[in-house]
């Protein structure tokens, strides 16, 4: 009996949803290079790991967002006919009709670049350099009151833009 | 819906207001349908009928055998409905028709679909799937390698986050069950333990979370605790016996048994371990739900025990006072139903339903309850219990604990109100 019939047998007999224990394994994932799986890692995590090299300032992304993004989310990010990505502060509050948008909401300034990155444009994703999202991320942060007119992004300078909700979460328990 | 037997007066114990009964009527066997025994009536008894027809389809050899068969040409109503933002026709969701169906299982077709960037049309043989990050050997794999693995199966609810939020809105939505609770559906998810390619690749110490990510073009990613892909999940390989849907993560999809849906990750490519969540934008401006504090709850995995009535439903037009089957589904991404009660006169009086075998944790169950209607106005609700002990709030509860701009996870009660028509519309009560 092959172990992944013993597998099975053991299964059949505690039913569907069993947890039976794999003792082996067939072992037939290929141990991967580094250089690989490089171009396939494209999270970037809130410290900043991840980030590319590359730079961008609002001025350069004010230029990429003419050409790829006012279509769907309107001049200087004011929405429609998609999301809106500026303003929205202090619509947060109880009683309003919260406007959720990269300044009112997102609590990382890093989530930006990973997914412009990941996802934007909608029709052709990944398509932008490193450059350009650096530079798209900083234009929305500076239409968004959140840096400077001059401020260049990068890698180190990125994770370091404090976001006006970073404080407004709050890690789930039941009952809520 | 059936009607059972039309006008027909049984002499059965009431199990709660309104008319519930208890369902052993239907079964003929038990307390109930004993002492109703006797008093049953034909109502029906024809005098003078035609002679039934010998249809046309008794008369000739039927269609021959097709490769992958179809529903009845007659059910072309049974399909899911879908909205899309403007720009983006592959974005957004297709729901379950759940007022027509009946059982615990979606079949494949009708199964909901939430995208962020359309169903990518992907070749199997160049598909692969990568683990990294804190793992001793960072791992490619291909699906023939994977199929080769131990496969399990795991029959599971999948819900997504965004389901029912209509009902956060400050007055009842005008529409039916699929449109309020459709992105929900059920199907035995059958492929290989996550734990088991995590474990070939050798975990680091350090490592408390991971990122799953998809190959569809948003490139949909999302971190889960380690805890919950050692506990339970599987690379969903195949869905109700065959290989997963397109539109369900072909060839591959993350499951995470009674995990909201968006985490289920399809078109699954790429595992990264790490040490703590990665903030995607799927668990930072989406999928977080905002209180009346200016707070956000982050990280709301679970789905919280919940149920609704299916039948009767909006568009299921009573035909006329008599005894009816109420049926519905529960489920809880704690555990498994332990109780699902029912009730017909808006709250005031709760009758306990039967469940449906098999009871299954983290899976859909289908709950009955007998019904006879008066022709009067009634409002019919269910609420039900999972092994946690959690019972499923009024819609009121959670809205005063979460205010109406939560958007996620709503699980509190759904009301239907029957009128003397037999007509029936989505209130709040």
């Amino acid at each position: 009996m092959s172990t992944r019939d013993c597998v099975l047998a053991t299964a059949a007999i505690v039913g569907i949803g069993s947890s039976a224990a794999v003792a082996d394994s067939p072992n037939l994932g290929r141990v991967a290079a580094p250089e690989e799986i490089a171009s396939w890692d494209i999270s970037v995590d809130p410290d900043g790991a991840g980030l590319p090299v590359g730079s961008g300032t609002p001025k350069q992304g004010e230029a990429v967002y003419a050409a790829k993004c006012v279509a769907c989310h309107g001049e200087k990010g004011a929405g429609k006919p998609n999301d809106p990505l500026v303003g929205g502060r202090g619509t947060l509050a109880s009683g309003q009709d919260p406007i959720k948008t990269i300044g009112s909401f997102w609590p990382y300034a890093t989530t930006i670049f990973d997914y412009v990155r990941r996802a934007m444009p909608l029709n052709e994703s990944k398509t932008l350099t490193n450059d350009e999202v650096y530079a798209v991320t900083a234009y929305l942060l500076y239409l968004n009151g959140i840096i400077g007119e001059s401020t260049a992004l990068d890698a180190q300078t990125l994770p370091r833009v404090k976001m006006p909700n970073s404080d407004g979460f709050v890690p789930f328990s039941r009952g809520k | 819906m059936r009607n059972k037997r039309s006008a027909a007066r049984l002499s059965e114990p009431d199990a709660a207001g309104n008319g519930l009964i208890d369902r052993r009527i239907f079964l003929g066997t038990g307390a109930a349908a004993a002492a109703a025994i006797g008093s049953i009536v034909s109502p029906h008894t024809a005098m003078g009928a035609d002679p039934l027809p010998v249809a046309p389809w008794m008369r000739v050899p039927g269609s021959p055998f097709v490769g992958y068969g179809q529903p009845s040409r007659f059910e072309d109503k049974v399909g899911r409905i879908s909205a899309s933002p403007p720009n983006a026709p592959g974005t957004g969701a297709a729901r379950t028709p759940l007022h027509r169906l009946d059982g615990m299982i979606t079949p494949n077709g009708l199964h909901f679909e939430r995208s962020h960037s359309g169903i990518p049309d992907i070749d199997p043989d160049a598909h692969r799937l990568v683990i990294h990050g804190l793992v001793k050997r960072p791992l490619v794999f291909t699906l023939d390698a994977l199929v080769r693995y131990p496969i399990e199966s795991r029959i599971a609810f999948i819900e997504c986050g965004g389901n029912s939020r209509l009902l956060y809105q400050q007055d009842p939505a005008p529409v039916n069950v699929q449109a309020l609770h459709g992105l929900l559906s059920c199907a035995e998810w059958t492929g290989v333990r996550l734990s088991t390619v995590l474990d070939e690749a050798g975990v680091e110490p350090a490592a408390k979370w991971l990122v799953a990510e998809g190959a569809d073009a948003a490139g949909m990613s999302r971190s889960v605790p380690l805890a919950k892909a050692m506990e339970d999940a599987l690379i969903a390989l195949y869905q109700n016996g065959e290989r997963v849907r397109p539109s369900n993560g072909y060839p591959m999809r993350l499951l995470l048994p009674g995990y909201e849906g968006n985490m289920q990750v399809k078109w699954l490519r790429r595992i990264k371990v790490t040490e703590g969540p990665t903030m995607t934008k799927d668990e930072t401006s989406k999928y977080t739900m905002l209180l009346p504090d200016e707070k956000s709850l982050q990280f709301v995995f679970p789905i919280e025990a919940k149920s609704q009535i299916t039948q009767p439903s909006p568009g299921l037009t009573m035909q006329g006072p008599g005894l009816y089957e109420i049926s519905g589904l529960a489920w809880s991404g704690y555990g498994t139903i332990t109780r699902v009660e029912v009730s017909a006169d808006g709250g005031k009086s709760w009758a306990t339903a039967a469940l449906q075998h098999p009871v299954l944790p983290k899976a859909l169950t289908r709950f009955r309850m007998a019904w006879r209607w008066n022709g009067g106005p009634s409002i019919l609700q269910s609420r039900a219990t999972d092994d946690t002990g959690y019972v499923q709030p009024t819609r009121a509860e959670l809205i005063t604990r979460r205010g109406i701009n939560a958007y996620y996870h709503f699980n509190g009660v759904t009301s239907w109100a029957v009128g003397e028509s037999g007509e029936v519309k989505h209130v709040y009560a």
